[in-house]
């Protein structure tokens, strides 16, 4: 069968770039003045080359793409500037023109799989929906070059899969599909947005390699936008640093990951925390203006965080797992032996030791999280003991007695949007601990602790009075922490605290949680998918692969003498960036 | 899936025992059913032979249970007031009230659904926001009032319409209808749209609102990016994916049609089961009322099982395979 390639369209044009952005300027016109998003970027792209856009949330790479595909969200405009594609202006075009050429001539990827595909259609209705949109061919013809895209993408069994629905592929086969779906008109231009940004660590690895081939293979550009310096190295043959709207640095990759110019960059490709070494302190982002609030030291002597926290000395681990298992109905029926499940922990056992960073990595799914919650009593394990103490929590029956432990422990989610109360102030959020546990005298000392929290956790004391929305990711994760300091705990677990945050941010929460936890002597058991920032965090590392604790090392162990194959292979996918 | 019926229809099942619970009470409340049959110079003997008769001595888990296998049957008893078999009246009664609800509902999914897309998608042009504004008028007016104005523009100042009744109608045997004649549909038109109105702009914002949402997905801009046509985003796509949560919604309107068109037919006269019901609450016939209560019900639970269904079939991540 054949299909207009990108060739043939190409040779229409002259030697012009495959697409060339000048001097672009976008506006968001808002009550309260004009917001520019990007300013004065200008952007080549050749056949074949792989250029990536890096900088933090809001530095302005994603309203680059949404202007190259004719797709800024009203009320944004391109105040300035030109986009060529193939030597010919297409910003100018008429919406019905720029309509046949989305998805026929630059394609594009978004980042979350899980919600970019139409949940009611099967993936073939919706290639097949695409292909006839653009191409003259027939529809038996797009039901079978949609299972040789399948294919091509990696998608075992493709022409059984092409029938299903997006649910029914996992989070990585969702983002192959939607892959399929951007490029299944062959087109000149590839614009990916944080393609694997929702992603495991392996499975990103995939789908950078299967993004790289397809370049390779169908001489696209390509486009790629991420905050990851990681994902940069990795693939990118060009860079263009972005910060604060403006474009600050463009040249090939591996001049820029090693000699940047830009201060901004530099400071950037330091924040990264080394994968090979362990250092104090995360690097921060200097560059930027006001980036760490110093958090000043406390005499936990006096201090009202100091109090209370004599809990008795114990010699054993503060915290032991035994034998514990948790299992999920996957598939409800009445009859018994009709049930599915999946097993989610499958007979953990570990100790973590008082005054301990305990890490535990693993892929999404392997039962790190399931493991937090059980901890911190969200779910009653099907099996197994937690102690805490000394105290067995899973057989403690009396309220009174469980909520004395649960004050001890606390918790730091993972997305800072969703696990803060959005009708609650602040100052109300922090303070809902401490008074249903009757930590303070009167309202009046609630306050002062709320107070003396929040200016702790590097937000000061007037940000009692507002609302989480009007904090960025970062700041609302200090929030969060703030609340689990409120009930004086000595165990804290984080699942993946910092996993929704930009590399500069990062950096300061982790310094946070580490300055918090030698001051306070916490111990703390901190889970995430991110092995550089497990390697400076953690004293003890747990290993988890589909619910099972897999190996367990002192983390510089592990990390220089993995001992099990699942590690090594882990291990091996950690994109390494030579530091500069 | 077949699991999944069968528990719908086993809470079904449930929901209806418990209203005819509620139907059967109504009984109790009103004192010695037995004096509403006799006289006062009925001697007591007499009234105690009745009473055995008709079983009103049994404990009253064993009535109860006697009423519900009578319902099951369609037998409610005789009315108190007209003296003539409950599913007789009813039965006579049905199919005007069910002509009217249909129409309505047709009207009000008719307009409303399409008039919700419009205005979602073209939130900004002036046109939309006269929809709305109209839209909450709709809302917000009381259904008498609706049916008042129209009778007196239509029936009395220009007389295009009549003003009550249903108009001439066709004896099926089984069933009477009005949509076969001239005089019938001319009857139809005023009762229907007051019914319609205050449904069809809920409807309306509903769709709206949640239109507005899905167009926001990230499925939407995918779409979107994938150069797809306007309209295939628009009807293909957003409009699917904005029905399932309004199915909910519009399949309880849909029963409240036919529950509430009480007021209706009191406005106009329309011989239909609200009438019938409004009669029975002044009179207390009570047989009459628990008929209507469990119809009522009955109705609810069948849209609702229709809804749970038609979710399964609309949206896949509920359909559970092996």
């Amino acid at each position: 069968m054949q299909v207009t390639g990108p060739t043939t369209t190409r040779a229409a044009g002259s030697d012009a770039p495959l697409l060339e952005i000048r001097d672009l300027r976008v506006e968001f016109p808002s009550r309260r003045g004009t917001v520019v998003a990007a300013q004065g970027v200008s952007l080549t792209l050749q056949p074949g080359e792989i250029l990536g856009v890096v900088g933090e949330s809001g530095a302005g790479k994603s309203t680059v793409a949404y202007a190259t595909i004719g797709l800024l969200e009203p009320p944004g405009r391109m105040a300035a500037g030109e986009i060529r594609l193939g030597g010919e202006r297409i910003d100018i075009l008429p919406p019905e023109a720029m309509r046949r050429i989305r998805g026929k001539r630059i394609g594009m990827v978004f980042q979350d799989p899980l919600t970019s595909l139409d949940p009611l259609m099967t993936v073939e209705e919706q290639l097949v929906e695409t292909m006839l949109t653009h191409l003259p061919i027939s529809e038996r013809e797009a039901k079978t070059r949609a299972v040789e895209l399948l294919e091509q993408v990696g998608i075992p069994d493709a022409a059984t899969r092409v029938k299903n629905y997006p649910h029914q592929f996992s989070g990585g086969m969702r983002q192959r599909v939607v892959i399929a779906l951007a490029i299944c008109c062959e087109p000149e231009v590839l614009l990916a947005d944080e393609p694997t940004t929702a992603l495991d660590v392996s499975i990103q690895a995939q789908i950078l390699d299967l993004l790289k081939r397809l370049v390779r293979e169908r001489g696209m550009g390509m486009l790629i936008i991420t905050h990851d310096m990681g994902v940069i190295y990795e693939i990118t043959d060009r860079v263009a640093v972005m910060y604060r709207s403006h474009l600050v640095e463009v040249g090939p990759s591996d001049k820029v990951l090693t000699r940047p110019d830009h201060p901004y960059t530099r400071s950037l490709i330091a924040a990264v925390p080394p994968p090979d070494r362990r250092i104090d302190r995360f690097p921060l982002v200097e560059y930027i203006e006001s980036a760490g609030t110093a958090t000043r030291k406390l005499d936990l002597a006096s201090h009202w965080l100091g109090k209370a926290r004599d809990f008795g000395a114990g010699d054993g681990p503060l915290l032991r797992l035994e034998h514990l298992t948790m299992r999920f109905l996957t598939r409800p029926s009445l009859i018994p032996s009709r049930r599915r499940w999946m097993t989610a922990v499958d007979d953990v056992s570990f100790d973590i030791r008082p005054g301990e960073v305990f890490g535990l990595v693993g892929e999404s799914g392997s039962g790190k999280s399931t493991i937090a919650r059980i901890i911190t009593g969200l779910y009653r394990p099907e099996a197994g003991r937690v102690i805490f103490a000394g105290t067995d929590m899973t057989s403690l029956k009396s309220r009174r007695e469980i909520n004395r432990l649960r004050r001890q422990m606390q918790m730091i989610f993972q997305d800072p949007y969703s696990s803060l109360n959005p009708r609650m102030k602040v100052g109300d959020i922090v303070a809902e601990p401490i008074r249903f546990h009757r930590l303070a005298e009167s309202e009046a000392e609630v306050r002062r602790i709320v107070a003396d929290l929040l200016e702790h956790v590097g937000l000061g004391a007037r940000a009692a009075l507002r609302y989480p929305h009007e904090f960025s990711g970062g700041q609302r994760q200090r929030i969060s922490i703030a609340r689990a300091l409120a009930t004086r705990p000595r165990f804290l677990v984080c699942d993946e605290p910092t996993s929704a945050l930009d590399v500069s941010i990062q950096a300061q929460i982790l310094n946070l949680l580490k300055d918090l936890q030698e001051e306070l002597g916490l111990t703390m058991l901190f889970i995430s998918h991110d092995l550089p920032v497990i390697r400076q965090m953690c004293d003890r590392v747990g290993v988890m692969q589909r619910g099972k604790l897999v190996e367990l090392a002192e983390t510089e162990t592990l990390f220089e003498a993995p001992q099990h194959d699942y590690t090594r292979h882990l291990l091996a996918l950690m994109p390494r960036m030579r530091a500069a | 899936m077949l699991l999944y019926i069968i528990r719908r229809l086993a809470q079904s099942v449930l929901v209806m025992l418990t209203v005819a619970l509620i139907a059967f009470t109504l009984f109790q409340f009103v004192g010695d059913p037995i004096n509403n049959m006799v006289d006062q110079d009925t001697s007591l003997a007499e009234r105690e032979r009745i009473r055995k008769e008709l079983g009103l001595d049994d404990p009253v888990i064993v009535q109860f249970w006697r009423f519900v296998e009578n319902a099951a049957q369609g037998e409610f008893g005789v009315s108190y007031r007209l003296k003539k078999p409950v599913a007789e009246l009813i039965a006579e009664r049905f199919p005007a009230t069910l002509e009217l609800s249909i129409i309505s509902a047709i009207l009000a999914l008719g307009i409303g659904i399409p008039m919700g897309v419009y205005t979602a998608l073209n939130r900004e042009r002036w046109t939309a926001k006269l929809f709305m504004t109209l839209s909450l008028v709709g809302v917000s007016l009381p259904t008498f009032l609706i049916g008042i104005f129209l009778i007196l523009i239509f029936g009395v100042q220009l007389r295009w319409l009549p003003t009550f009744g249903r108009g001439e109608v066709v004896d099926l045997g089984w069933w009477t209808t009005g949509l076969l004649t001239a005089s019938g549909l001319k009857s139809l038109i005023m009762p229907s749209i007051t019914l319609a109105v205050f449904q069809m702009t809920l409807i309306v914002r509903l769709v709206r609102a949640e239109m507005l949402e899905v167009l926001r997905t990230d499925y939407i801009r995918f779409a979107r990016a994938r150069g797809l046509r306007d309209r295939a985003i628009h009807f293909g796509h957003a409009l699917k994916n904005t029905l399932v949560p309004v199915i909910t919604i519009i399949g309880l309107q849909v029963g409240a049609i036919i529950a509430f068109a009480i007021i209706t037919e009191s406005v106009f006269q329309w011989p239909g089961m609200g009438l019938l019901f409004v009669q029975a609450i002044s009179e207390v016939d009570i047989p009459v009322m628990a008929a209507y209560l469990m119809l009522i019900a009955l109705v609810f639970v069948v849209i609702n099982l229709v809804v749970d269904i038609l979710y399964v079939v609309i949206d896949p991540r509920l359909r559970t395979e092996s």
